[in-house]
């Protein structure tokens, strides 16, 4: 057993309302720069869509995360590396700048000194890229709560299959979800493993997954690998760059700016102990759907004794541990078992794991002329959900059904009970049982995905306090800024290139 | 330079002007070829990339940077056995003149063909597409011109002198020249009669060698040929604390 620590986080889909203001913050914080325009490290989808980039999670199109070959051994679907390093003058599966959109800009100039004319003056927009009036045919959230639906939502890679048919037929009827996606730091990283640089890298201390800004090269096959197409070329740069899970604030103990900013109070952040030697035979999993058990089984029990020892023998300090057992991310994963990963057939064992949407259960009970109080009314009404079963399974749990069903029957005994608790009654505690949930364990579970306090939310523990000097050091420097010795010292700060002439284009037309 | 003192007893028989072409120009060029690379790997990893511009033009480049590169190692192979290995050798494992020659002609020329049409292909999507165009930075500016004048005046003389002309022995003269230069020896008499085609490539070449490391060709010695080699999963720890101590910044970011 070698014991390793991640912070990983869980999203409550139920109660994101897509107000996107986790990916502006992000944006704000990490990629408001000349390059990186068009890279979202957080963004927000609207499910069923196409998602970002266009059909990102078409992977026999993109060639995204891992497969078994034919004697079910584990290899990338991008292909060995030979024909990586054969693919180094022109990979074949690398997204297009088409592919996400065209970054843009306005011409804010032209509001403030327009010569005084009948019309009002607008800020038209530009090409970022190109420095020319453009039209804007395609963002990052194009298809904001179904925007352009009936053209584009059939595109989802996840509508297959027979019932897909059906999504499509009573459009009317419709439905959507907020998918909010970021990095998902996996155990077993697709595209860590296709950098031939060597510069991507999983961080033994947290998990978190990294970008040496000055061993990337610039091959792009980390692009091509992520099967979440959540690592961006910066086209300035020419480096690879992607969501960095905000480490320095990680370090620091503190929540991620997505997190922090959330305004549903959506997002989880704790640590999961994991054995690390065990990722490989989790991830070679032969059947798609026993990936979710497999990783679950990758994931160590903090309050056991012997994985504490093995922790502490992996140098895991005191403090970690203990935040670990307080972990919301272990209790919603492991203990609740209500958080499902994001497409685990990728094989990537993602660590950024989502509690599925319930659509309005009561209302689906009142219209089927049911008993809100009746568990086995409330139950039947799971199955004819707006948002169909077999949609949420081809996103969570590799087009098993039953787990997702499982999750939303526990959520919706939760929600019955404790509707009852409320309105000042018992409670049934039958409908708990059938969910494997006891009073209390419906309690707490109520207490950390309704009431969702910020200090149940997120259980951060700060890097340790030996690396405080190494900490410092960094806190010092711009995450972006080239390594080296202090730019006051030498003055060979190594700047972003902001090319001017694309800057100069953007003003001073009319 | 002490490169000039070096120069033979021949020196009297060629003109300043010639050791300033033959002698001067190479070692400058070679000397800023190296102290170059060492300035920039000190000093600019974070600048030492391929610069992809694939994200904003495939169609092109699809086509234009594999034959391009492949054509490229081809023609240095061809360049390392014309240039580096003497004619006496190639003779003394049996190896004709003759076939050599031919050998050498037949498979330059589907070298030089492929980059110069690769070659071709990423110059005119660099001119013709504007989201690349603007992407061009000033080392880029410098190198596409000097790249393309090397690589048309080396396809020219080998068309002009032994596809369609007369035939040139370039391994009796610039060859000489060359291998001369490496082993401190200059001969700059061996290639003072070379055609002029020959004598311009050479010092071209040279220009490029100068400024190599001020470009993206640098990207060429980062070729990863270790991966083929390295474990998949790459885990490393947070900078070391304890690395040094005394100083505010450990030598490795950890980004």
């Amino acid at each position: 057993m070698r014991v390793m620590a991640q912070i990983a986080m869980v999203m409550n889909l139920d109660k994101c309302i897509g107000c996107h203001t986790c990916s502006v913050t992000c944006k704000q914080t990490w990629t408001n720069r000349t390059g990186v325009e068009y890279a979202w490290f957080n963004n927000v989808e609207t499910k069923p869509g196409v998602g970002y980039p266009r059909r990102y999670e078409d992977q026999e199109h993109w060639k995204g995360g891992w497969m078994l070959d034919r004697r079910g051994r584990l290899v990338l679907r991008s292909g060995g590396r030979v024909k990586r390093l054969l693919s180094l003058f022109s990979n074949p599966d690398l997204p297009s700048i088409e592919d996400y959109y065209e970054p843009v800009t306005y011409d804010y100039d032209n509001l403030v000194n327009a010569p005084a004319g009948k019309d009002m003056p607008v800020a038209r927009p530009r090409s970022v890229l190109t420095g020319e009036p453009t039209a804007i045919t395609w963002g990052a959230n194009w298809e904001d709560g179904l925007g352009g639906a009936p053209e584009n939502a059939g595109g989802d890679p996840n509508l297959t299959g027979e019932w897909a048919e059906k999504v499509k037929f009573e459009f009317e009827q419709t439905f959507l979800f907020h998918l909010p996606r970021l990095c998902e730091h996996c155990l077993n990283p697709a595209c860590v493993s296709a950098c031939p640089s060597g510069a991507m890298y999983k961080r033994v201390e947290d998990g978190i997954v990294l970008v040496d800004q000055d061993k990337c090269r610039g091959w792009r096959m980390c692009v091509t690998a992520c099967p979440y197409k959540k690592v961006y070329v910066n086209h300035v740069t020419g480096k690879a760059e992607k969501c960095t899970f905000c480490f320095p604030r990680i370090e620091a103990g503190q929540p991620t700016v997505c997190s922090e900013t959330c305004v549903g109070r959506l997002r989880y952040l704790g640590l999961l102990l994991y054995d690390a030697d065990r990722v490989g035979e989790a991830a070679s999993t032969p059947d798609e759907k026993d990936l979710l058990d497999a990783q679950r089984g990758v994931f160590l029990d903090p309050r056991d004794p012997d994985v504490i020892a093995a922790a502490r023998e992996a140098g895991i300090p005191e403090d970690w541990l203990d935040a670990a057992r307080r972990s919301p991310v272990y209790d919603l994963v492991m203990r609740y078992r209500v958080a499902l990963p994001l497409h685990p057939e990728y094989r990537t064992l993602p660590m950024v794991w989502y509690v599925p949407p319930l659509s309005p259960v009561l209302d689906a009970v009142d219209a089927a002329g049911g008993n809100q109080d009746d568990p086995d009314h409330v139950f039947a009404a799971v199955t004819r959900l707006r948002i169909p079963l077999e949609y949420l399974a081809e996103l969570f749990s590799a087009g098993d059904a039953d787990v997702v069903a499982g999750v939303l029957m526990k959520l919706t005994a939760l929600r019955s009970y404790m509707r009852e608790r409320t309105l000042g009654e018992d409670g049934d505690e039958a409908v708990l049982k059938a969910v494997g949930l006891t009073a209390q364990e419906a309690t707490d579970l109520h207490r950390l995905l309704a009431i969702a306090k910020y200090e149940d939310r997120y259980v951060v523990p700060a890097a340790h306090k030996e690396d405080a000097a190494a900490l410092t050091a960094m806190e010092e420097r711009c995450p972006v800024e080239s390594s080296g010795e202090p730019a006051e010292a030498g003055g060979r700060r190594v700047m972003l290139g902001i090319p001017t002439l694309r800057r100069k284009t953007t003003g001073g037309h009319a | 330079m002490n490169a000039v003192s070096l120069s033979p007893s021949a020196a009297g028989a060629v003109s300043g002007t010639d050791l300033l072409l033959w002698v001067a120009v190479p070692y400058v060029c070679l000397a800023v070829f190296v102290v170059g690379h060492v300035w920039r790997y000190r000093q600019d990893q974070f600048g030492w990339t391929t610069h992809t511009s694939q994200l904003l033009e495939h169609r092109w480049l699809r086509w234009g940077s594999p034959l391009f590169h492949l054509g490229a190692f081809m023609v240095i192979a061809g360049h390392v056995v014309g240039l580096a290995i003497p004619d006496s050798w190639t003779e003394a494992v049996g190896i004709s003149e003759h076939a050599y020659h031919t050998t050498a002609v037949w498979a330059g020329s589907v070298a030089g063909v492929a980059m110069v049409a690769g070659l071709g292909m990423l110059c005119a999507r660099r001119l013709l597409n504007r989201t690349v165009r603007l992407g061009t930075d000033r080392s880029d500016k410098l190198l596409f011109p000097l790249l393309s004048a090397t690589v048309v005046l080396g396809i020219t003389a080998t068309a002009a002198h032994n596809v369609f002309g007369a035939g040139y022995d370039y391994r009796s003269t610039v060859s000489v020249w060359f291998r001369g230069l490496f082993v401190l020896q200059p001969q700059p008499e061996a290639i003072v009669g070379a055609p002029l085609l020959f004598q311009l490539h050479a010092l071209t070449a040279f220009l490029l060698f100068a400024a190599w490391p001020f470009t993206r060709l640098v990207h060429v010695w980062s070729a990863p040929i270790g991966y083929l080699a390295r474990p998949y999963l790459v885990y490393r720890r947070r900078a070391a604390p304890a690395a040094a101590p005394g100083r505010r910044r450990s030598a490795s970011g950890s980004r």
